[in-house]
């Protein structure tokens, strides 16, 4: 054959395998998440752990609704009121176990208070404690809440968010809740549309203060718009957001308002998330936002005394996604926070990755610096991202990640995305005006797609086991939180879904597998020891993780540390170091049983 | 004494060659250190590199020798900018695709398919669940999106191909106002795209590359409102990259309709085309290899 004839046949041969290559890299996955089991047995052998849905026998039969607008949204509705549907677990009445609140957002559509009556059964006595109608014409609707005792009195209080007022209850000894919104200050803040919030003691002082952050501009009263002008001005570096807000707790039962002099007013992004914790080792709570059209946020707190942005320099803040969920997790087991972030990965439209960023060689205490090992872990390609949070299913001692997908299932076989795609690659004038949006007459928007399971290997990967483990769920879900809800050493799962039911699902793991938790009580620091951080070490291994009150998407899981060690029979110590700085070794803790420690006075 | 004057020679002139790789680089340039429009660093340099050696290898194996890399770089740099993924092999693979599509899909000697359209669309097509392509803004300022249009503009009537731009974007509009009607949708809604980076790209460079494009005026013209009619269609059935389609459709099937016209509406191929088709393998990587 002519050699020159040879070359091109070469050329072309090269060619076509250029072209097979996606397909090639898509059958090696394929052939990875195979893996399918018939019965919860052997799930549990494969993987440690199986996920049953226990909705229906648990009593619970919350169904979230969303909200109706001004009628000059009416053509994009669904994914205006896209948000809303939210957990916050606690165990509000100190009975031992864990209770949940859910949020509502429509006019008259009732939260709902799931008090545990133990062995996995659950009523709602929202109404008879007092948080049930919080959604009125008058207040705005609920967007999210969080527990936290802010006036440390031993009973977890009940902050709610909303595209609205803020409104705060006090907790009555477990017995019933009264509004305290105006006699604390809070109400004085305003009308804004927030859809996160975190309790934080920033300064240290034992009092818990309370972070808020703004999506849509608080100018913004969805039901009696000014003008349709209140879309984002950029899709990925937008500056029209709503304000943020920290609220220094005076420790008389009032808050005021300190988030300009503390420095958190110096942007204007689309805060959809936010989780607060130590990351450089100052002894004081940092905080990270995720930001919808826009870059991730860091901020470093000051000894208490402001927060600088440190995103940019720390590594994070360059590349400009659609920030849904912020949740903390020391993913290697080597004693460092790494940050998780959802984003939106639409086949062939959108495809941004979710962040998980994860402390590098260099990063110092003095100069934090992140990596975005998503992709190197496994986690960077879900679908369109809501919750994102770390729990340890099997108890093996690595934290799995469980991550919320879906924005809007509507008529199957439709969809929005072209539509969407036109308008957001037009200029500020075009897109920030509601009325430029072609309507959405009933289309699915990256709709009916399935959550996700990562677990960790424990060397670095993360592999997707959502359907071998029983944990399949394709609802438009959003807030995700975790607890021991039978309290036999199992993390159990709750998932809020957008106008749909909420789903508790049972998690069975290996017996084999040990666990230990704790559950911390401040003396010197705040009552709920929030921002405490505990290292766990056992064999070779350790784990550190923090109290947060908040994180992920409009979520909050149970209050106590949980830690799984797989089948070691013995710990070597746990290290706490509460928020007033007093650390606090407890040697060899027994495992497979809840510790309950109340701050030392000294070290 | 002679009263004519001559036109005396600029001591400089700027080759039209590097005019193209010049233009998209200020561009990313001026649309980085605004807005930080680059995923990151590796991702570029990873698309031109590729894009880089790519051509150097399959060209000498062609021909046997070097050639000017402007055009892989235009190439490279296009897969950098407009292909948006997590991952970096996209970047990679969307250039090699481009730039082996000039030396496997080529009629009569010459390459047909804009090799970043191609490769472009084949990413969309083959690998849409790991990449997609920039659709959205750089950023919010008008100003900064109507120099970066002024420059293109200007800078294509310099190397006179600011025609065909001027008919595509007159065709979209026009196009953009019937699809207003059709779908009941904001006639800015239809055409805002045009006022994206994906569309400055499309127009400024790809529409243009005088290697795929016809060699007549009036020519570039009609292919120019034939791209935007082709792209109304794919815009109606709800194509988010119609225009690349658009492209990938219209363009070679224009250059070989051309061909064929020009060579009184034959197919047949002459000595000289089929020279360039199959260049003599003494020209090529073995003659070198076996000196």
């Amino acid at each position: 054959m002519n050699k020159h004839y040879a070359t091109r046949i070469g050329i072309i041969i090269f060619f076509i395998g250029l072209l097979l290559v996606p397909a090639g890299l898509r059958q090696i996955e394929a052939f990875r998440s195979a893996e399918v089991f018939e019965d919860m047995e052997q799930a549990i052998e494969r993987y440690g752990f199986y996920l049953e849905d226990v909705t229906q026998v648990s009593g619970v039969n919350f169904i979230h609704q969303r909200p109706t607008l001004d009628p000059q949204l009416n053509h994009i509705l669904p994914q205006i009121s896209s948000v809303g549907a939210s957990v916050a677990v606690a165990d509000f009445n100190k009975n031992g176990l864990h209770d949940f609140y859910l949020t509502n957002s429509r006019f008259g559509a009732p939260n709902a208070l799931y008090v545990n009556q133990g062995e996995g059964r659950f009523t709602d006595m929202a109404a008879e404690l007092g948080v049930a109608g919080v959604n009125t014409e008058k207040t705005g609707v609920s967007m999210g809440s969080v527990w936290g005792d802010f006036n440390n009195n031993g009973y977890e209080d009940l902050l709610i968010y909303r595209w609205g007022y803020l409104a705060l209850f006090e907790n009555n000894q477990g017995e019933g809740f009264t509004d305290v919104t105006l006699a604390s200050g809070l109400k004085d803040a305003g009308w804004m549309n927030a859809n996160t919030a975190v309790w934080l003691d920033y300064n240290g002082n034992g009092y818990l203060d309370l972070f808020v952050g703004g999506y849509f501009h608080e100018d913004v009263n969805f039901w009696n718009l000014e003008n349709t002008m209140i879309m984002p001005d950029s899709y990925e570096y937008a500056t029209n957001g709503g304000r943020n807000y920290l609220f220094e707790n005076q420790g008389d039962g009032t808050f005021k308002d300190v988030s300009e002099q503390l420095g958190l007013l110096e942007t204007r992004r689309w805060t959809l998330a936010a989780a607060a914790g130590d990351l450089n080792g100052s002894g004081y709570p940092d905080l990270v936002l995720a930001n919808d059209y826009g870059v991730d946020e860091l901020f470093l707190n000051q000894n208490g005394t402001g927060f600088r942005n440190a995103g940019e320099s720390a590594g994070m803040g360059f590349v400009p996604k659609s920030g849904m969920s912020v949740a903390f997790a020391d993913v290697l087991n080597q004693g460092n926070l790494a940050i998780y972030v959802t984003n939106i990965s639409e086949a062939g439209v959108l495809m941004q990755g979710n962040n998980l960023w994860v402390p590098s060689r260099r990063s110092t205490g003095d100069r934090l610096r992140f990596r975005n090992l998503a992709g190197n872990m496994g986690v960077e390609i879900g679908e369109w991202g809501y919750g994102g949070q770390f729990i340890d299913f099997n108890n093996n001692g690595f934290a799995d990640l469980y991550v919320a997908n879906g924005y809007v299932s509507d008529e199957p076989d439709t969809d929005y995305w072209y539509d969407y795609a036109k308008v957001v690659g037009g200029n500020r004038n075009v897109i920030m005006d509601a009325r430029n949006w072609p309507a959405m007459q009933g289309r699915t928007f990256s709709g009916y797609q399935n959550n996700k399971i990562w677990m960790n290997d424990g060397a670095g990967r993360f592999r997707e086991v959502a359907a071998a483990v029983g944990g399949l769920l394709n609802l438009d879900s959003r807030s995700v939180a975790y607890a021991d809800l039978y309290g036999n050493g199992a993390l159990d799962l709750i998932v809020a879904n957008q106008n749909g039911p909420v789903k508790v699902y049972k998690n069975h793991v290996n017996p084999a597998h040990n666990w230990v938790a704790f559950s911390l009580e401040g003396v010197i620091s705040n009552k709920s020891a929030i921002g405490a951080q505990i290292t766990l070490f056992w064999d070779e291994s350790r784990h550190v993780k923090t109290i947060h009150a908040g994180d992920a998407f409009s979520s909050q899981s149970q209050r106590p540390l949980h830690f799984g060690i797989g089948l070691s029979e013995d710990i070597i110590r746990a290290e706490i170091r509460w928020p007033s700085g007093i650390i606090q070794t407890i040697d060899a803790p027994e495992i497979n049983r809840l510790h309950r420690i109340t701050e030392p006075s000294e070290s | 004494m002679s009263k004519t004057a001559t036109l005396k020679k600029p001591a400089f002139e700027f080759p039209k060659a590097y005019i193209g790789p010049l233009l998209i680089s200020g561009i990313l340039l001026a649309a980085h250190l605004s807005f930080g429009i680059l995923d990151s660093y590796w991702k570029l340099a990873t698309a031109i590199g590729v894009s880089f050696l790519t051509e150097a290898v399959l060209y000498y194996l062609m021909f046997g020798k070097t050639r000017n890399m402007a055009s892989a770089y235009v190439s490279g740099i296009s897969a950098g900018i407009l292909v948006r993924s997590p991952m970096v092999w996209p970047f990679a693979l969307c250039a090699m695709i481009s730039i082996a599509s000039k030396y496997v899909l080529r009629y009569k000697g010459r390459h047909i398919w804009n090799p970043t359209n191609f490769g472009v669309v084949m990413i969309i097509l083959l690998a849409s669940d790991s990449a997609a392509v920039l659709s959205i803004q750089w950023g919010s300022n008008m100003w900064a999106m109507l120099v970066i249009w002024l420059v293109g503009l200007v800078t294509l009537w310099k190397i006179k191909r600011f025609h065909i731009t001027f008919v595509y974007i007159i065709s979209f509009l026009i196009f953009g106002w019937f699809r207003s009607l059709y779908t009941g949708d904001a006639f800015l809604a239809e055409i805002a795209p045009m006022t994206g980076p994906m569309y400055q790209l499309f127009v400024l460079f790809m529409m243009t590359d005088p290697k795929t494009t016809l060699s007549t005026r009036n020519g570039r013209m009609l292919v120019a409102f034939l791209i935007a009619l082709v792209e109304f269609f794919f815009r109606l059935n709800e194509a988010v990259y119609a225009p690349f389609y658009a492209l990938f459709i219209v363009g070679p099937i224009a250059l070989i309709v051309e061909d064929w016209w020009r060579n009184g509406f034959s197919f047949k191929t002459t000595e000289k085309e089929k020279r360039d088709e199959f260049p003599s393998p003494k020209a090529g990587f073995f003659r070198n290899a076996a000196r």
